[in-house]
């Protein structure tokens, strides 16, 4: 009897010993690019990435749970993603969750996500049909796609005019990147313009968008109303430049998020003063409690990622506003898995799908004022449907514009027949209520 | 001491026309290609097959098609990134829009669209050659961008032109696992490898040399140059379109244009620089140190950083990667312009004189 109770104990030592040894760290790994055409754009977001997470582990990890964070550089090259993906996913004992930060890298990984149980957030980017959780299980364009940041622009300029119905024959001008990630707004667009009646022209821009003259001669011919600008990297400063020298009026220009960002318009300066951008939820944020918690926790101490006067800018805080999702997604799943434990990527997944940030929790983190709360369903990977929109006044961003919602009308139907032609193509069946619950 | 063809007695033309024609070569490559079909499947890890091992294999299929065209006939091409793009969309239209289409047909008639696009854009090289012909290839590239990026038909209407697909299978087996993605380009290199082995040993192979070594004597002594250049083309964007469909199906799963940018044309002329103009054998060289030095640069740097005690930082890894993989680019066309090939039988030779050397 004695000797069975001893070996019983010793086996349950073992087991909590296990069960000790998986519970230690949780890994996420980061696929940013510090280097590239795109470095600029890529570098504030990876370090208010890296911050945000530096900061968790000061303030005690999650419920304990310490994070493990390593980079692979992508330098924004969809095989180099994938590789550093397949590098990190089996890491430190499994990735928690993916960002891949580029919209060639996001569509690899959508096909590769599932098998590996693995889920990917694409805040703010990446396919905006994914909003559909019926069909894009592991996908979390949490808080913002390029149809909400289309649509909130379609609204900003209707209130610039007085009203929706004033739209009615004005000319609006999308001056876009050639690419997946530039032509995400066209579809939205379309339906805005015949449901409101503008004329909507399509200006692409060959990558990487250095030589814009051309373009600014047709929109120089066909004096549009209002130009939308879904511009990337080097090409928005040479927009901006071309603007100027064709001497289109700036405050009639309203950019995507990635158009709308301190190295976008620096060097352009004062030329572009009256220039929009439309943000998903935050600007640049220097005074909210989180960049003062991460400027008194980690940069005090010498660990930060970047140069301290970055911290708080608009790419930064999207890094940050990123990781904090990320890791409160992780929370979220810990209520249910067990709090204070290890959780795996499918467990996470469960977090990100059930995430319930309301603004007493955000409050705690140090997000008020920089964005709204936000909660997802299965239907609703999004949670957010929230927009703002900042101006740039020659020295830094302010914000000009009320909270904008989407309008769900518009968004849902597209959202949902898009995501029911990927499925047909892929021969998927959308997710039943009971799948729902797991 | 062993590598030596003593003894080896040749009775039959047969025998003397073989591919390898020395005893312990075929010995060697037929060990090789067994390890790659047995061994390497049951140790290989997830990693090394989806990150290493497929996009290895695709890319010296590649450089192969490539090496066809530039080593070989002559024709230096900068529209290879063009091929393989029309190759994987081609394929993706035929798997998409025939419902029950074989993968292994589909992957075919991608590369005979491909061709067609060679052969297309091989015209000019009736006229002009060298640096020139290179200027009139790169608008294949020029052209294919636009074509994906602009005509909706081809992306089979997705709003944002990037395409993706599933369910793949094979004689009704699926190919999902690495390992069956990996068998399945293995397989498909080893015939085209022997395929293209034995047209440039033959007849057409020995015209491609011809118009490369002197066009105007190949012409005097009988050889067709129209002939000649665009049944290189054909072969060459075949085999590259071929390619170019596995990268897209098999490795990336879901692409954009953007995949088969100009940059990945300069990366496959450079594998066949490197690798060894001409040389089959250096195809293989050239796409293993074109895609696998970088990565292990990447994850050998932060290991020795921190064996000296420093911890370098992501950018700083993939700056001095960028600068170590250029010099050593540098220095391997100083110690040998002809390729890793060439030292790869230079090597050969000194062992067969080994252990006594004259």
């Amino acid at each position: 009897m004695k000797i069975r109770n001893i070996v019983l104990a010793g086996v349950l030592a073992a087991a909590g010993a296990g069960a000790f040894a998986q519970a230690k760290e949780q890994f996420f790994p980061g696929l940013p690019y510090r280097t590239g055409p795109y470095a600029p754009n890529g570098v504030p977001w990876a370090n208010g990435y890296a911050d945000y997470l530096k900061l968790t582990n000061a303030r005690g990890g999650i419920n304990g749970v310490k994070i493990v964070y390593e980079e692979c550089e992508t330098g924004y090259d969809t095989a180099r993603g994938v590789e550093c993906y397949e590098r990190l996913k089996g890491k430190h004992g499994g990735a928690t969750v993916f960002q891949p930060l580029s919209t060639g890298i996001t569509f690899a990984l959508t096909e590769k996500a599932p098998g590996d149980k693995i889920p990917l957030i694409t805040a703010g980017y990446g396919r905006s049909e994914s909003q559909d959780g019926t069909i894009f299980k592991w996908n979390f364009p949490l808080a913002g796609t390029y149809w909400l940041a289309a649509d909130a622009l379609v609204q900003t300029i209707g209130k610039k005019e007085g009203g929706m119905e004033k739209l009615k024959g004005k000319k609006v001008t999308l001056v876009y990147h050639d690419s997946p990630y530039g032509k995400e707004p066209i579809p939205l667009l379309q339906e805005r313009a015949a449901q409101l009646g503008f004329n909507l022209q399509l200006l692409p821009v060959t990558a990487p968008g250095v030589d814009q003259k051309a373009t600014w001669l047709q929109v120089r011919q066909a004096k549009p109303d209002y130009v939308l600008l879904w511009g990337w990297g080097v090409m928005n400063s040479t927009a901006l430049k071309e603007a100027q020298a064709t001497g289109y009026p700036r405050d009639k220009m309203y950019g995507v998020w990635w158009s709308g960002a301190e190295p976008d318009v620096k060097d352009v300066g004062e030329g572009a003063k009256g220039y929009n951008a439309v943000t998903m939820q935050h600007g640049a944020e220097p005074q909210s409690a989180v960049v003062k918690e991460i400027l008194e926790k980690v940069h005090a101490k010498g660990e930060g990622t970047g140069p301290k006067d970055e911290v708080g800018q608009v790419l930064y805080m999207r890094g940050a506003m990123s990781a904090m999702l990320a890791v409160e997604g992780v929370r979220r799943a810990q209520e249910r898995f067990g709090k204070g434990k290890w959780v795996s990527g499918e467990q996470a997944r469960w977090g990100y799908e059930n995430l319930a940030l309301d603004q007493k929790k955000l409050d705690a983190l140090g997000f008020a004022g920089v964005m709204r709360p936000i909660s997802t369903t299965c239907a609703d990977h999004m949670g957010s449907n929230w927009a703002r929109v900042h101006t740039w006044d020659g020295k830094k961003w302010n914000f000009s514009s009320d909270w904008l919602q989407a309008d769900e009308q518009i968004l849902k139907p597209l959202v949902k027949a898009t995501a029911a032609k990927y499925a047909a193509d892929k021969k998927l069946t959308p997710r039943t209520p009971a799948d729902c619950q797991s | 001491m062993f590598y030596r063809e003593n003894g080896q007695y040749k009775t039959s033309y047969r025998a003397d026309q073989q591919i390898f024609p020395i005893a312990q070569d075929r010995w060697a490559i037929l060990l090789l290609i067994a390890a790659a079909f047995v061994v390497v499947p049951m140790v290989g890890s997830d990693y090394m097959f989806r990150a290493i091992f497929i996009p290895f294999l695709i890319m010296s299929l590649a450089a192969l098609g490539v090496n066809i065209l530039v080593g070989y006939c002559g024709q230096i091409s900068l529209g290879s990134g063009a091929f393989m793009a029309v190759g994987a969309y081609a394929a993706f239209n035929f798997f998409v829009r025939i419902p029950g289409i074989p993968l292994l047909l589909a992957l075919v008639l991608g590369g005979l669209c491909s061709s067609a696009f060679g052969i297309l854009f091989g015209l000019p090289s009736l006229r002009v050659k060298g640096l020139y012909l290179a200027v009139a290839t790169l608008a294949a590239q020029f052209f294919s961008d636009w074509m994906f990026l602009r005509i909706k038909w081809f992306t089979n209407d997705a709003p944002s032109g990037s395409v993706s697909v599933s369910g793949l299978q094979v004689f009704g087996m699926p190919v999902e696992s690495p390992i069956s993605k990996y068998l399945l380009c293995l397989s498909i290199l080893v015939v085209l490898a022997l395929m293209a082995k034995n047209l440039v040993r033959g007849a057409v192979g020995r015209e491609w040399m011809a118009i490369r070594d002197m066009d105007v004597a190949a012409a005097v002594i009988g050889i067709r140059p129209m002939y000649a250049k665009l049944s290189a083309f054909a072969v060459s964007s075949f085999i590259v379109g071929v390619a170019g469909a596995l990268w897209g199906f098999v490795y990336l799963g879901a692409w954009e244009p953007a995949a088969f940018s100009v940059d990945m044309s300069f990366k496959m002329l450079f594998m066949v620089i490197i690798g060894g103009m001409g040389s089959i054998m250096g195809s293989f060289f050239g796409a293993g140190f074109i895609v696998l030095l970088p990565i292990f640069l990447n994850q050998f740097l932060p290991v020795l950083g921190h064996a000296l005690g420093v911890d370098i930082s992501t950018a700083g890894i993939s700056h001095s990667e960028l600068i170590i993989f250029g010099a050593l680019i540098v220095w391997f066309l100083i110690v040998e312009p002809h390729g890793l090939a060439k030292l790869w039988s230079l090597s050969k030779q000194k062992l067969r004189l080994w252990p006594f050397p004259h």
